[in-house]
């Protein structure tokens, strides 16, 4: 039993150990103290609260067309202006915001998944099966991914559900190799050495001891992948294989205002700023949480 | 360095061997065909199409089929446009791919590098403010969302280039700043970070102590190890570049292969993806090679064997 329990502190702050002075404490402070990253929090907060309530907040329902308002510039009662069919372009905004962060969370979840599963296997086996594993993420880095999506997003229709699965299916490389590399330094150090000393199972040592140590550049690059993903699936809904209509995206939206923008500016400038400001935030915290957890980090990965 | 070079080509074989093989079964296995769209055909009509593209044979047969036609380097008619084969339409749209990309990557390494550079080693200065906020920026605008604001400023705005289409280089510049400035924003981050990691080691101190000028010190000490990263960040970014061309030649109206590809995926036209899939592959494996020998080439500690 005591053994048991000491183990469970770990060395290096494992969650439950967690005290003023734990290095995940310091982290927070850091990061609290990062302005920019603070202001990229806020906005995102603010942007996923409104995503979250919009059906109960926006002005209009999101598909109703009303051909008399068609296509004008921002008023008072259309905040954003309205598109060619006289659909609320704010609504639309705000609807786009549930599958951005919606594609943004799972697929990032699907990816983070796959990558640390495959990464910490290889990693913590090591050997022969390290280097086969990590030869065929080699393999597959060289390859057009996203050809691969689109094909499987064409072929296997496109609903929402297809379209979390194959985004987060191709993102998980760069996870599986950050793990691995984390997993392979952790493995020889004398901890994890005393747990395996003390009889714990590899996958005891791979849950409780290795992840846990491996987890400041596993959620630095989680949070880069979100933006990596929102913007995939807004490229993919941009070339129309995406979100299907009526529903919107901002890609979807994006797409609809380039082909009109020579009269309507406006169409394609609001989709556009959403996303780019969402994705500027998510680089903001991103990179302040890297510098947080890890002051020593370069922008190598 | 032949015997090495020999050897990578001899590598692709078996990774285009499983491109191919996958790419064909998935299109094969998802529902749809080539010929469901359009309004039903007559029996006899649709059997005798079949019969000609070899549709009617075994999956098995017809796969075997192709691997045969490909071997022989011949794609296959197309299916959506029955007069052309898809040799000749790729043959048109391919060098215009390839220019688009070139021009893009060109943008990306001298924009981004130069930004970069200056950046890191002015740090802390305007320019180094100007540059990350670039660099910010670039990674954080949709090249959908640029592509159309840039055409809305410069295009039709100021009249400065033309709007859409392809012919003069004057086509070019939009389209390949647009593709390029995403990854133009990541090598000024990779350059900085770089130059910033290299200027505080003792061999530039060396190098400064032996009375070198400042600037043969940056460009001949420094800039050799600091660009390392983004020489091995090459591979991925064109890998990307060929995906965003797909949209950028939407955007901007460009017969390149990457409506190709979108218009062939819509369609079931199998031989038109397949064989788009299979020119973007070899154009990315060579380029990796490249990178990989460029590498080997700046870094004396890896050796090509």
């Amino acid at each position: 039993m005591r053994a048991s329990s000491a183990e469970c502190r770990g060395p290096t702050g494992a969650p439950r150990a967690v005290s003023a002075a734990s290095p995940w404490m310091d982290a927070l402070r850091r990061l609290r103290r990062n302005r920019v990253a603070m202001l990229g929090l806020a906005i995102l907060t603010a942007f996923a609260l409104a995503a979250v309530v919009a059906p109960w907040v926006a002005p209009y329902p999101y598909d109703r067309t009303d051909l008399r308002y068609g296509a004008r510039s921002p008023t008072w009662s259309h905040l954003l202006g309205t598109d060619e069919l006289g659909r609320d372009v704010l609504t639309r905004v705000l609807y786009g915001a549930r599958i951005s962060f919606a594609v943004g969370i799972l697929a990032t979840l699907v990816s983070l998944t796959i990558g640390v599963t495959y990464g910490s296997v290889a990693g913590f086996r090591g050997g022969r099966l390290d280097q086969v594993m990590m030869r065929a993420v080699d393999i597959l880095y060289g390859l057009p991914f996203m050809f691969f999506v689109i094909l499987l997003m064409v072929l296997f229709g496109r609903s929402i559900l297809n379209l979390f699965i194959a985004l987060g299916a191709v993102q998980w490389l760069t996870m599986a190799r950050i793990v691995r590399g984390q997993v392979l330094s952790l493995r020889v150090r004398e901890f994890i050495l005393a747990a395996q000393a003390m009889g714990a199972s590899p996958r005891r040592v791979l849950v409780r001891h290795l992840l846990p140590n491996a987890l400041g550049p596993i959620v630095v690059y989680a949070t880069l992948t979100v933006p990596a993903v929102m913007l995939e699936e807004a490229f993919l809904s941009f070339l129309g294989l995406g979100v299907q209509p009526p529903m919107s995206s901002w890609g979807s939206l994006a797409a609809e205002g380039a082909a009109a923008m020579e009269a309507y500016p406006w169409l394609i400038i609001f989709p556009g700023l959403a996303l780019t400001t969402t994705l500027l935030s998510l680089n903001f915290v991103g990179d302040g949480l890297r510098d947080a957890l890890d002051p020593q980090a370069t922008l190598r990965r | 360095m032949p015997v090495y070079v020999a050897r990578r080509v001899a590598g692709f074989v078996p990774v285009l061997f499983i491109i191919v093989s996958l790419s064909f079964f998935v299109m094969r296995l998802a529902p749809g065909g080539p010929f469901d769209q359009d309004r039903v055909l007559p029996e006899q009509v649709r059997a005798n199409i079949e019969a000609r593209y070899h549709l009617n044979e075994s999956l098995w047969t017809q796969y075997i089929r192709y691997l045969g036609d490909v071997l022989r380097g011949d794609l296959g008619p197309s299916f959506r446009y029955p007069d052309r084969s898809v040799n000749e339409l790729l043959g048109l749209g391919f060098p215009v791919s390839l220019l688009l990309g070139a021009c893009a990557m060109v943008v990306a390494v001298c924009l981004g590098g130069a930004a970069g550079l200056l950046a890191g080693v002015r740090r802390n200065s305007v320019v180094d403010f100007l540059a990350m906020s670039f660099a910010l920026f670039g990674v954080s605008v949709p090249n959908f969302v640029l592509g159309p604001l840039l055409m809305l400023l410069f295009a039709l705005g100021l009249g400065w280039v033309p709007v859409a289409g392809w012919g003069t280089w004057r086509h070019v510049i939009l389209p390949a700043v647009t593709l390029g400035t995403f990854y133009a924003a990541y090598v000024a981050r990779l350059t900085r970070a770089g130059m910033l990691e290299v200027i505080g080691q003792d061999f530039i101190r060396t190098a400064r102590a032996k009375g070198q000028r400042e600037a043969t010190v940056i460009l001949r000490h420094a800039v050799p190890s600091a660009i390392l990263p983004v020489v091995s960040y090459l591979g991925p970014a064109s890998a990307a570049v060929l995906t965003g061309s797909v949209v950028v030649e939407t955007v901007f109206g460009i017969p390149g292969i990457g409506r190709y590809f979108v218009t062939g995926a819509l369609n079931r036209d199998y031989t038109m993806v397949l064989g788009t899939v299979i020119s973007y592959s070899v154009l990315l494996l060579s380029f990796n090679l490249l990178v990989d020998i460029l590498y080997a080439y700046l870094d004396p500690r890896v050796q090509v064997q």
